[in-house]
């Protein structure tokens, strides 16, 4: 295979549990930068250095504005990143800096590294940064010791249970779910039974056409099981929202972008800004990977969502840090 | 040449018994000293326990090590124990008085997992 650059990137994938059930269409790991569209049904991606080809593309005039950041990590000190604060600030400098105001920002957990209240405000403190409202869901490293006591009560105002909940931005409905509670010996993330009943609840009442944006820390699709890159009742959540035309999950947890449609769903992790994670399977373990310090930034990124009516599809673009 | 054969033949299962002895010998002085031990230590590398099984006696404290860069905890199935979160290099250990099986799991990443028996 020659390592040509094309447009358009098209990768097959043959991992265990990945397409078992649908297709991967397009994947670009971290640090290459990539636009996604559906177009007719299909999602593509086109490298970030193509986008021009692309003309008036769905990004630069879209309806809705948001970005994902993802697994910040704060209080993380080893060699594969001794600086997170300084990698959080520079996301937040690419977000000021974007042509296309985003609206508000997610953040699909792993805020901190052990829960701590100084890694929280630090977050908290560089975020304001970009004078944003944030929405959180918690990660498996925001609810050490205390059963996500600290995290409900800093960013779980107004939320379910564990600290799920929904709101609406220009028609388009957000669902934040928890899936690092309760985690079973042996299993993955799991939603348990009463933030299901909740969400089969919560979108019941809306119209088939509503897009639907869903974002929670660990992947709600089978990324990588033997490491624990998945969730044990995700399967239940997604059949609550069939229905629905135009479906994005939003991820984190695996600090590298991966990408995915099934049907109506795109699935997407975002990015650490922190650290990077090997590839599944591509080492020992899925613990911090360490690369040359001048690289580190290439690998790191954000993700940039825009939503525009009347196209069914949400175009996501995630940009490094470099 | 045919006394050789007689020979093997006969040799072969004092051979086998020897080794059978030996290696009996040395399982036994392995767990016999596995069980007097007062203390045993089991180090979490890649995320992984090792050794992720364990065969203590009664009364034996164990001591979990997190060698990884990442931090883990140590949680029994049962609720028996139940360890903070352990950044890299913290230990935690739990004192087995009750014989039993102990399944335990690091509740971050529940792939994790391992198990203690006590005699």
């Amino acid at each position: 295979m020659s390592k040509k650059v094309k447009d358009e990137i098209l990768h097959d994938h043959n991992h265990d549990g990945v397409d078992r059930r649908g297709f991967l269409k397009c994947m670009a790991w971290a640090g290459t930068g990539a636009l996604c569209v559906m177009q007719g049904g299909v999602l593509k991606s086109y490298s970030l250095s193509k986008l021009s080809d692309l003309g008036a593309s769905a990004a630069a005039a879209g309806e809705l504005a948001f970005v994902q950041v993802s697994d910040s990590h704060m209080g993380f000190n080893k060699p594969a990143n001794p600086d997170v604060a300084g990698t959080l600030k520079v996301a937040v400098d690419k977000i000021n800096g974007l042509s296309t105001a985003p609206e508000f920002l997610l953040h699909t957990g792993d805020i901190s590294h052990l829960s701590k209240p100084e890694e929280f405000d630090t977050v908290d403190q560089i975020l304001k940064g970009t004078g944003k409202e944030v929405f959180f869901v918690p990660g498996e490293h925001d609810v050490l010791n205390d059963d996500g006591a600290q995290f409900h009560e800093r960013y779980g105002k107004g939320s379910k249970g564990a600290g799920w909940y929904s709101f609406e931005k220009k028609g388009v409905h957000f669902v934040g779910l928890v899936n690092v509670m309760n985690l079973k010996a042996g299993g993955l993330g799991t939603l348990g039974h009463e933030q299901l009943e909740w969400l089969e609840d919560d979108v019941k009442h809306l119209k088939s056409s509503t897009p639907i944006v869903v974002f929670a820390h660990i992947p709600l699709w089978s990324v990588y099981p033997e490491w624990g890159w998945g969730t044990d009742d995700s399967a239940q959540a997604l059949a609550y929202l069939k229905k629905f035309g135009s479906v994005t999950v939003l991820n984190g947890h695996i600090h590298q972008i991966m990408q995915k449609v099934e049907g109506n769903v795109t699935f997407h992790t975002a990015a650490s800004t922190a650290f990077p994670q090997p590839q599944p399977g591509k080492a020992d373990s899925p613990g911090p990977m360490k690369v040359p310090a001048e690289q580190l930034r290439s690998i790191l990124g954000i993700t940039d969502v825009n939503y525009v009516r009347g196209q069914h599809a949400l175009a996501v673009v995630d940009s490094s840090l470099a | 040449m045919r006394r050789r054969v007689w020979i093997l033949v006969l040799a072969a299962p004092v051979v086998a018994a020897a080794v059978l002895l030996l290696s009996g010998t040395r399982g036994f002085t392995a767990s016999a000293r596995q069980a007097q031990a007062s203390s045993v230590e089991v180090k979490i590398d890649n995320f992984s326990f090792g050794p992720a099984t364990l065969t203590v006696a009664a009364g034996t404290t164990v001591t979990w090590t997190n060698r990884d860069d990442i931090p883990h905890t140590v949680v029994s199935d049962d609720k028996v124990f139940k360890s903070k979160v352990l950044d890299t290099d913290e230990k935690f250990s739990f004192t087995f008085t009750k014989p039993g099986t102990y399944g335990y799991f690091c509740s971050i990443h529940p792939k994790m997992t391992g198990k203690v028996a006590v005699q």
